[in-house]
């Protein structure tokens, strides 16, 4: 590594840990209904939003109905965006004639983008056209964000309040995370990204002649607009089949450093937002921590089995699958960070990186996506973990444990390890079937353990709603994109039910002061303890897994085995 | 029965049974109540018929013999535990069953008694008892006073007093009236007597889950499927391994092995011990002489975080004692001295004899006999607020001599036209301020001076209650003592705050703002006005020479009614917890040696070269002699913790009082990290052994 | 029913918000501020568009500095990557032949240390960029392709300097020369 690098990764998180307070705190004045300066710009778009909708925004509702209003909401979104691909030929915007989309690919498409998971098993230039894109794509982007977010704030209300049922209205939560949060910040960030050279226009494609005389379509399209989104809401679906790697997706360094920022931001940020909220930044700033070391730990993994030598390719920089703009470090921030959000974004093939950092890119996701995670969905995930955080070491102080005042109990419990178990129970089943059909085995593009590498993260990623991939693995077959749709499904609503629930119980709850027999969540120790029980128990579940794909691999690569 | 007794750990008999009992305990019914150890039963049934189908195909594998065997042993060493904590408790029964004999009752049935057996006694019975007789039944005093021995429940020998009314009127079955006759009504049905649900609990019969055991268990089971996910799936992803690295099949990846990881991976040691812990929590706070009843309690007892305080008794010994003679002008320090002695001569109150002690200690004035002196002893009554004698003088004029609080003395010269001065009114402000209790005595028409009598707090409270606040406790002191004086006391104690002038109704409204707040609230209580706080609190200790109402209104019972119990039983519940805890987190953390024991012996001939020997055999770090003998040591390991871990579970971890952050540190320390490493040495020390 | 109805208007409410009038909105302002980049950032000469100045082409004339190996040929649709394990032994052979490859089409020495993007495929099949080394190692074979005289290759050897990209703003990203321009450009040495 050079002092060039060095100062790369500086640079990056350096710029992280400054802009989460900015943005924290406006989150919190959002999210509380205070004023704040974009108010009078989208505040009448709000005030239309709920007119039309016929919904006061002061009437607040139980948990029950915050999920059924969830869930209906996201329905919906899902079958707009099936039909609309399912009919894409006739629909406008379609300047290069592309054909309907299989029923398979248009399901799995549609859960994809509704669970902010952002899977993609087609090649979106040669796939859908810029209706799909903008009309179906680009919106869940937001919405399927703004739905995270708004578990996040139920949760949050759920922790902070005392002795009621209710959390919020989800209606107005979806409204206030879209217009002053997501809505300002794509817009930045897509004229940014235009002025680096991301293209955003809706012209057709553009046959051209090469310097050599060879002919060359040049692809085209709203692409800023949606990768502004694409990074900002965590989502990671690309507008091009090679994602952040294209150059029209991600032109120059500049532009990666804003991509790889934008990653991270929102789930960054709503750790401060947490902690405003909750009443105490150091517990936002506690969970910051925990999570910054563990992508801090990971990306340092990364670097050393990426930069290692082994007997195959002696000292050659391991550039398969990586664009010479960014070189390795930046694709290795990136990997790390989009797996551990749950963006899924690549700016490098991570079917061709070392397998110890493959491997940290799948424990990132298999642990939850709780390091920043997903946007909302990252930080309730955290906040699962540290109810069992609480529940498992708490109880060595010789009381019932506690977070924030709220007793955990059996309830808590129950809806915590729901949600841990949902995404892994996809993860292991899933794979193993996969692994062991043919339907499942017949699409791997490697052999040897690294085939199984490309099943397990694909469930993975499905799993923790990540969305990157393996992407050697042929994931458009009918096998695919059910099981990956199913899972995702799963991995999204097996997580989000039972949060809600925890939210409307802790809500009812009554608050225990503070006092020095409390279990304290907001030092270092709980740190470390917070650490150590999502390594435990994310290693211990997948442990056999990963060492028979990613761990055995890499001691094979050190042997100089090849298959 | 003495519940004082201690049972060794290791008592033979208790031993034998328990052995018995963890063998009678594999029936399933009884098993699937603890959702870890059934598995690891329904593992061990499916390997034996392994092993046996496999014999009788003439394929006999001693190495699933073994695996087998310390499959059961698991199981039998977790219910075990459980039977070692129930015989604790049933020992304790035992002792109070000997005792209960077929006791005859005296009924009144209108003016008419009848002998019945004690179980027919029906709630609101009358019954007779004189000295000599057994009380048949739990009930209330409703005439009469006599001196009850209740060693049976208490293991104390001194006899105690019951009366009719007041706040020691009830009675336990099968305690024994000594002196003195009764008439008692009963207020408990059949079967439902205290001594029936204190032996029922002992027992362990009606134990229920606990809301933090369920809550635990939840856990639990939640690990156990998630391994359960990571076992069954691992075939699958080890065949692909196997045809990846061309083999036909693996002789180290067979059900039993299978079966073997995943009992070491799911949480048997806090499984198999989880009852365990909860029954002897239960047994710990009845050898202090505190009958909880429910399990329930014992775990609020250790989430109370403000307790209230009854001063006397709690606080400062039960009796304030004079301690000075402060006389008036023109009045000597005799005169005064001489005066109270005579006033306090038949007061048979503490307050009165420590006034008598110090005469005699200080002036030598010598007890005189009242009938000589042609006295009338005046006792204090509630109206006067005040006690004293009149003496009839030769000169056939009667002086009388007042002893009282400065409102009533004062009350008593401004009726006879005297005079209070000034100098006695300063003084009484000041002794109320240091917290003494000022007690005017005066003669007539004249004030003679004030007798300091003052609360002696108790030895080493002040430690306790400082070392309660390390633990995030705050002490409340409640007393009918006027603010001044609840002020210098609660100071002195080092309370952290103090309800002066308190009424049982100031107490009940105390508890209902502090739980308002999120606190949980323990108190201590006997009067019959006491229940209503009792029933409110989250851990009411009512005392057993109390009422039965302020029993029945409480959630625990102390034996002992030593109201500085309350510190104890909190102690009892912190450490009943923070045992829980302190296993879950050992057991969790010792799964990650048993992968690295397990992972590479079954899958070393992956990906093998010509040497046989596979990439993965890098992650077997502890060296294992083979294959088999890695998953035996870890199997056996697993099994072993369990009976080690057995003492710690019936003890309770070392509990100090600490803050929850020295604590969680300390226990983190000992059984997180010490969790990681112990298994790592205990398995390749078992590894060694079979490998000799 | 009432939560159906409320989904439906809300999901078109932001359909329209952010699904039409924000690109539209986007799509407005940098047409006007960074048209040139907006559309694609295309090169036209003597009114015919040559390419993009972000997009690879392929090269594998003599007489141009070639680019990096990409599985798609660059062609972008679609765009991506060889998705191949490090364990995958085609992945090991392609790394051996394009060494070899390499050294034969630029007739260096069989020792010669080859940059490493030049043996390994890119993500998207279309980056346009080398190493300032890499290409360094190619200007004596295009000069000789070209048959330029010693002050022709000279002034080669200045425009691969000339068009090495320093990273951005001194810390960003890798030094780099981006071949598609540079090859634009010695079409113009005459």
């Amino acid at each position: 590594m050079t002092i060039l690098e060095i100062i790369q990764i500086l640079i990056f998180f350096s710029l992280l840990i400054g802009l989460t307070p900015i943005l924290g705190k406006y989150m919190a004045n959002v999210f509380t209904g205070n004023r704040h300066f974009m108010l009078p710009v989208f505040g009448w778009l709000e005030r239309l939003a709920y007119r039309f909708i016929k919904v006061d925004p002061n009437e607040e509702t139980n948990w029950k109905s915050y999920a059924f209003g969830l869930l209906m909401f996201n329905l919906t979104g899902f079958l707009f965006v099936f039909l609309i691909q399912l009919f894409q030929a006739v629909l406008p915007l379609n300047p290069a004639h592309l054909s309907n989309v299989s029923w398979h690919s248009a399901f799995n498409t549609a859960v994809s983008f509704m669970t902010n998971t952002n899977w993609q098993g087609y090649a979106g230039e040669t796939t859908l056209s810029y209706f799909v894109q903008m009309v179906g794509l680009t919106v869940q982007n937001f919405v399927s964000a703004a739905t995270g977010i708004a578990v996040l704030l139920a949760l949050i209300k759920g922790i902070s309040r005392k002795t009621t049922d209710k959390l919020g209205n989800f209606w107005v939560d979806l409204t206030r995370s879209t217009l002053y949060v997501l809505l300002p910040l794509s817009i930045v960030l897509a004229v940014l990204l235009v002025g680096q050279g991301v293209v955003q226009n809706f012209n057709s494609y553009e046959t051209i002649q090469t310097l050599q005389g060879a002919e060359q379509v040049i692809p085209s399209g709203p692409a800023a607009s949606q990768i502004a989104i694409k990074q900002m809401g965590t989502n990671g679906g690309g507008f091009f089949n090679a994602n952040s790697a294209h150059p029209f997706e991600n032109p120059t360094p500049f532009s990666n450093l804003l991509e790889m920022l934008a990653i991270l931001l929102i789930p960054a940020s709503l750790t401060f937002t947490y902690g405003k909220m909750v009443g105490s930044t150091r517990q936002g700033w506690t969970i910051f921590t925990a999570m910054i070391i563990l992508l801090i730990s990971g990306l340092a993994i990364s670097l050393y089995a990426e930069y290692a030598s082994n007997p195959v390719f002696g000292h050659l920089s391991l550039m398969e699958g990586k664009e010479t703009r960014f070189g390795i470090t930046n694709s290795l921030i990136w990997s790390t960070s989009t797996t551990a959000a749950s963006n899924g974004s690549v700016n490098a093939m991570h079917d061709s990186l070392s397998p110890l950092s493959g491997m940290i890119a799948m424990i990132n996701i298999m642990l939850g996506e709780v390091v920043f995670g997903g946007v909302g969905a990252g930080l309730y995930g955290m906040v699962i973990f540290v109810i069992l955080t609480v529940f498992i070491a708490g109880l060595m102080v010789g009381r019932t444990p506690e977070y924030m005042g709220k007793k955990i109990e059996a309830f808590e419990v129950k809806m915590a390890i729901i949600a841990v178990l949902a995404p892994s129970f996809v993860i292991l089943i899933f794979s193993a079937w996969a692994s062991v059909s043919q339907m499942g085995l017949s699409s791997l593009n490697n052999s040897g353990p690294h085939g199984f590498s490309e099943i397990l993260y694909a469930f993975s990623s499905a799993a923790g709603n990540n969305g990157s991939a393996f992407a050697g693995l042929n994931a458009n077959t009918v096998f695919y994109n059910l099981t990956l749709g199913i899972g995702m499904l799963i991995g999204r609503f097996g997580v989000i039910i039972p949060v809600l629930a925890i939210a409307g119980s802790m809500g009812r709850k009554k608050i225990t002061p503070l006092s020095a027999g409390t279990f304290r969540t907001d030092n270092w120790l709980f740190i470390g303890l917070l650490i150590g029980v999502i390594l435990i128990v994310g290693g211990l579940t997948f442990f056999p897994a990963l060492s028979l794909g990613p761990i055995v691999e890499q001691l094979l690569l050190n042997n100089g085995i090849t298959f | 029965m003495s519940t004082k007794q201690n049972i060794s750990l290791f008592d033979k008999a208790l031993l034998l049974q328990a052995t018995k009992d963890s063998v009678i305990k594999l029936n399933p019914v009884a098993l699937i109540k603890n959702p870890v150890i059934f598995i690891v039963g329904l593992g061990a049934v499916l390997t034996t018929v392994i092993v046996i189908t496999g014999g009788l195909q003439g394929n006999f594998s001693s190495f699933n013999l073994q695996i087998a065997i310390w499959l059961w042993f698991t199981v039998l060493f977790a219910n075990f535990s459980e039977a070692i904590a129930e015989g604790r408790g049933k020992a304790q029964a035992e002792s109070l069953k000997k005792n209960r004999t077929q006791t005859k009752a005296r009924k009144l049935v209108g003016k008419q008694e009848v002998s019945v057996f004690a179980p027919e006694l029906k709630k609101g019975d009358i019954v007779i008892c004189e000295a000599g007789d057994v009380i048949p039944s739990d009930g209330e005093v409703i005439e009469g006073i006599a001196s009850v021995d209740e060693s049976a429940i208490t293991g104390e020998s001194a006899p105690v007093i019951r009366e009719s009314g007041g706040d020691r009127s009830a009675v336990t079955g099968g305690t024994k009236v000594i002196s003195d006759r009764i008439l008692i009504s009963i207020t408990s049905e059949p079967g439902n007597t205290f001594i029936d649900r204190m032996i029922a609990l002992v027992e362990g019969a009606k134990r229920q889950k606990t809301p933090n055991e369920i809550a635990l268990s939840i856990l639990l089971s939640g690990l156990s499927i998630i391994f359960l996910l990571a076992v069954v799936t691992l075939p699958a992803f080890f065949g692909y391994s196997l045809s990846a690295s061309g083999l036909p099949g693996s002789e180290n990846l067979t059900l039993p092995v299978l079966v073997a990881l995943l009992v070491c991976l799911i949480p048997t040691t806090i499984g198999g011990l989880l009852s365990a812990i909860g029954i002897s929590g239960m047994d710990r706070l009845l050898q202090r002489n505190v009958i909880a009843t429910s399990g329930r309690a014992i775990e609020a007892a250790g989430d109370v975080d403000v307790l209230l305080l009854d001063k006397t008794g709690t606080i400062t010994l039960g009796n304030r004692m004079a301690t000075n003679f402060i006389p008036a002008d023109g009045v000597t320090v005799e005169e005064l001295a001489d005066a109270a002695q005579l006033s306090s001569l038949s007061d048979e109150t503490p307050e009165g004899r420590s006034i008598v002690v110090l005469a005699k200690e200080k002036f030598n004035i010598r007890g005189r006999d009242i009938t000589n002196l042609h006295a009338t002893f005046i006792p204090f009554t509630a109206q006067s607020r005040m006690s004293g004698v009149d003496l009839s003088s030769k000169d056939g004029k009667t002086h009388q001599i007042r002893k009282g609080s400065s409102e009533a003395i004062r009350t008593f010269i401004h009726n006879n036209n005297g005079f209070f001065p000034q100098k006695i009114k300063d003084i009484v402000t000041e002794l109320a301020r240091q917290g003494a209790t000022p007690l005017v005595v005066a003669e007539d028409d004249k004030v003679l001076g004030v007798v300091h009598l003052k609360d002696i707090v108790k030895g080493g409270i002040k430690q306790r209650f400082s070392e309660l606040r390390k633990m995030g406790i705050k002490t409340v002191m409640i007393t009918g003592d006027n603010p001044l004086t609840a002020a210098a006391i609660a100071a002195e104690a080092g309370v952290d705050d103090f309800m002066a002038e308190a009424k049982p109704e100031d107490k009940l409204q105390r508890i209902r703002e502090e739980q308002a707040n999120g606190h949980l609230v323990g108190m201590i209580g006997d009067g019959t006005n006491d229940a209503p706080a009792l029933a409110q609190a989250d851990i009411g200790i009512a005392m057993n020479s109390g009422t039965q109402a302020a029993r029945e209104a409480g959630n625990m019972v102390d034996l002992d009614s030593n109201p500085t119990k309350l510190i104890e039983v909190v102690e009892v519940g912190k450490q009943l917890l923070m045992t829980r805890g302190a296993l879950t987190t050992f057991s969790i953390a010792n799964d990650v040696a048993k992968y690295f024991a397990i992972i590479p012996a079954i899958a070393v001939s992956l990906y093998a070269g010509s040497n046989g020997v596979g990439p993965l055999s890098a992650l077997n770090i502890m060296h294992l002699g083979s294959p088999q003998s890695a998953i035996l040591s870890a199997i056996i390991f697993n099994a072993l913790i369990i009976v080690m871990l057995i003492p710690l579970a019936l003890k309770g971890v070392r509990y100090r009082p600490v803050s929850a952050n020295v604590a969680l540190t300390r226990n983190l320390f000992i059984y997180g990290l010490g969790g990681i490493i112990a298994p790592f040495i205990g398995i390749k020390l078992i590894d060694l052994l079979i490998n000799l | 029913m009432k939560t159906l109805i409320i989904s439906l208007k809300i999901f078109l409410f932001f359909t329209i918000l952010t699904g039409i009038v924000y690109p539209l909105v986007v799509t407005g302002i940098v047409q006007v501020v960074f048209p040139h980049k907006a559309n694609g950032n295309l090169i036209v000469e003597a009114g015919k568009t040559v390419g993009s100045e972000l997009i690879g082409q392929q090269f594998d004339s003599t007489i141009y500095f070639m680019g990096r190996p990409s599985v798609t040929l660059y062609n972008p649709l679609p765009s991506g990557g060889s998705n191949y394990g490090l364990t995958n032994a085609k992945l090991k052979n392609l790394v051996e032949e394009r060494k070899q490859q390499f050294i034969r089409f630029n007739q260096l020495d069989s020792l010669t240390e080859v940059p490493s993007e030049m043996l390994f495929a890119s993500a998207s099949g279309l980056d346009p960029h080398i190493s300032p080394k890499a290409a360094l190692l190619q200007v004596e074979r295009v000069a000789n392709a070209r048959g330029f005289n010693a002050d022709q290759k000279q002034q080669l050897q200045k425009l691969v300097l000339e068009f090495t990209e320093e990273p951005q703003f001194l810390c960003l990203g890798e030094k780099r020369v981006n071949i598609f321009l540079l090859n634009l450009e010695i079409d113009n040495i005459q």
